[in-house]
């Protein structure tokens, strides 16, 4: 096993390959599919160390994931992983058929979700995928912040029977957890950072945007508090109610469409259980295009300070 | 079972799909009448199954990939004795397990959900596949619709199976030669399949390929056998036949596809298959 220190850089898709070789290595049902990605995905690990459970699907995602269902309705526990925006978009009537309703024992690894994907382009970004998951039943939808708490939630979804969605980031992200103490729970929240203002709520690589958010607002005298939600479906609704009646406002803040994914779960919660101003940070429902890391996140809406902003205009609204 | 057993065995499963249908006023009848024979030959002859220990994990496994059929499958299964031949009263009303298309969730006896075609076929390639994985001894059948092999999964499906060189996969294609609206047909027949000649198409993909009638007891029995014996590649048994088998009124009509017979027609019907038209 890797030793991840705090603050440093490590990328996601190199933690998931070690760590889906290491669990296939110690269980024979586990196989990793692929798409003919291995070798962006990280997948190609398992290929390479543990042929015999690594299994070629071709360009082919349809099949991929009909196989896959196959499998486990004979013992397997597939691993399937390709780019998010194909596994969740090309295979999805075959996920809903064939996994989803049947709640079969299929792990699904969305790599490259986000906009941050090399410079690919709208075609290659998957930014709808956590709305599209999030409305299967069965499904349970998990975005790590860190490479740290993947492994976890790695472990988790191991020992989980039924379908698991994971989207995963192309880019080294600075490790937030500490690996001997952190234990991911499904349906569970974690709060990073307290504060008093305002909760900034936020998944997967948009956590560590947030964390840096709240540091300026410190500046400005803004006490926001982070809560994370790697469990979006599951979501902590308990988390989320107890982070508006104690802040009374909230931004949520997600690498994806502001439209049904963790925004939209949120403002579920908030609509049902205790109404609160909000504001949701994503990408505003545009078609997006092919750019550096940097300039997406500025021209989509997605980097600290616009997540700050969102904090001054919800705080403008917020009641009392 | 003999091969004059099967064919009156055919012949109550065909009443009973009709009765099914007619009693829940919805349904299929073409299709699952053009599978009934296969599907016959399948669960009382060819398949290593035991319908008191459903999921024995030594069973052969099947997979109707034209889910829409579900209708023949269950009247197969209540024949074979999974469930109780009044249960087939239940099909497709709230809370039944005899969904209008197959869910294994609810369902002793079913190997696999389907419904959205071209799907199926995937669910059988990894079934067998897990199957060559650990070694196992057991075979896999799934049927294809002709119609659905319009659908690319189908295919991408098949370049797996070929790749993997599942010779523990048996296809069978109920090769009736209509669908539900398709095509403005030539020959005598309304509405037909623009499909090639399937038994090229599949052979290009690396398939064994035996053609045989479908309605042919003695032919369908002979082909399962030869497909067993097949090493190092998948087999598809092109099955040639008639929509609506057994009906005279039914055959080779299109609208059939799904409708729902008449009191009369009902009673025609049934006549006709007491009169062991087959």
């Amino acid at each position: 096993m890797v030793t991840l220190e705090k603050n440093h850089m490590v990328s996601m898709r190199d933690l998931f390959g070690q760590k889906l070789l290491a669990l296939s290595q110690a269980d024979t049902r586990v196989l990793a599919l692929d798409g003919d990605l291995a070798n962006s995905t990280k997948l190609d690990k398992v290929a390479e160390n543990n042929a015999k459970q690594f299994l070629q699907m071709g360009i082919a995602e349809q099949n991929m994931l009909g196989v896959a269902a196959g499998l486990a309705a004979v013992g397997f526990q597939p691993w399937v992983c390709s780019f998010a925006a194909f596994i969740v978009k090309r295979a999805l009537d075959p996920i809903v058929v064939s996994i989803s309703q049947p709640k079969l024992n299929v792990k699904m690894v969305g790599a490259y979700s986000g906009l941050l994907n090399g410079c690919t382009g709208k075609t290659h970004q998957g930014i709808e995928d956590m709305a599209i998951m999030r409305s299967l039943p069965n499904m349970v939808v998990l975005a790590p912040a860190d490479a740290v708490e993947l492994e976890k939630m790695m472990d988790f979804a191991y020992k989980y029977e039924g379908p698991v969605y994971i989207r995963l980031a192309r880019d080294p992200y600075p490790i937030l957890f500490d690996q001997a103490e952190y234990e991911f729970q499904i349906g569970k929240g974690v709060l990073l950072r307290e504060g008093n203002d305002v909760t900034i709520i936020s998944t997967g690589t948009q956590t560590s945007r947030s964390l840096i958010a709240a540091y300026l607002l410190e500046q400005q005298g803004i006490s926001a508090a982070v809560l994370h939600m790697p469990s979006v479906k599951p979501i902590d609704i308990e988390a989320v109610v107890a982070a508006a009646r104690t802040t009374g406002a909230i931004v949520t803040a997600e690498e994806h469409n502001i439209y049904g994914g963790l925004g939209s779960a949120v403002s579920e919660v908030l609509g049902e259980h205790w109404p609160t101003p909000m504001e949701r940070v994503g990408v505003q429902d545009k078609n997006t295009e092919s750019g550096s890391n940097d300039a997406l996140l500025d021209k989509y809406g997605l980097t600290p300070v616009h997540v700050a902003n969102a904090v001054l205009k919800v705080m403008a609204r917020k009641r009392g | 079972m003999q091969v004059t057993e099967l064919v009156k065995t055919a012949r109550e499963i065909r009443r009973n799909i009709i009765r099914t249908v007619y009693r829940a006023q919805a349904g299929h009848l073409g299709g699952p009448l053009s599978a009934t024979d296969l599907l016959t030959a399948l669960y009382f002859e060819v398949m290593k199954i035991d319908p008191d220990n459903p999921k024995d994990v030594m069973r052969d496994r099947f997979v109707l990939s034209k889910g829409h059929s579900a209708i023949a499958l269950y009247c197969t299964l209540a024949e074979r004795g999974y469930f109780s031949k009044a249960e087939l009263e239940t099909f497709d009303k709230i809370n039944s397990r005899l969904q209008a298309h197959p869910d294994m969730t609810v369902l002793p006896g079913l190997d696999m959900s389907t419904g959205s075609l071209g799907i199926g076929i995937s669910n059988a390639v990894g079934i067998a596949l897990g199957s060559k994985l650990e070694g196992s001894s057991f075979h896999t059948y799934c049927m294809v619709g002709d119609g659905e092999t319009q659908e690319g999964q189908v295919w991408e499906a098949a370049d797996t199976a070929v790749k993997y060189k599942l010779d523990n996969l048996t296809v069978v294609l109920d090769y009736n030669g209509l669908q539900q609206y398709g095509w403005p047909g030539t020959e005598g027949k309304e509405r037909e399949i623009p499909v090639l000649e399937p038994a090229e198409r599949w052979k290009a993909f690396g398939f064994h390929v035996i053609s045989i009638d479908g309605h042919d007891m003695l032919q369908i029995l002979r082909a399962f056998r030869e497909a067993k014996g097949v090493k190092g590649k998948p087999t598809i048994i092109i099955a040639h036949t008639v929509k609506g088998k057994g009906v005279s009124f039914m055959e080779g009509q299109y609208l059939w596809h799904s409708r729902v017979p008449t009191d009369p027609e009902l009673q025609a019907a049934l006549e006709e298959l007491a009169e062991g038209v087959v």
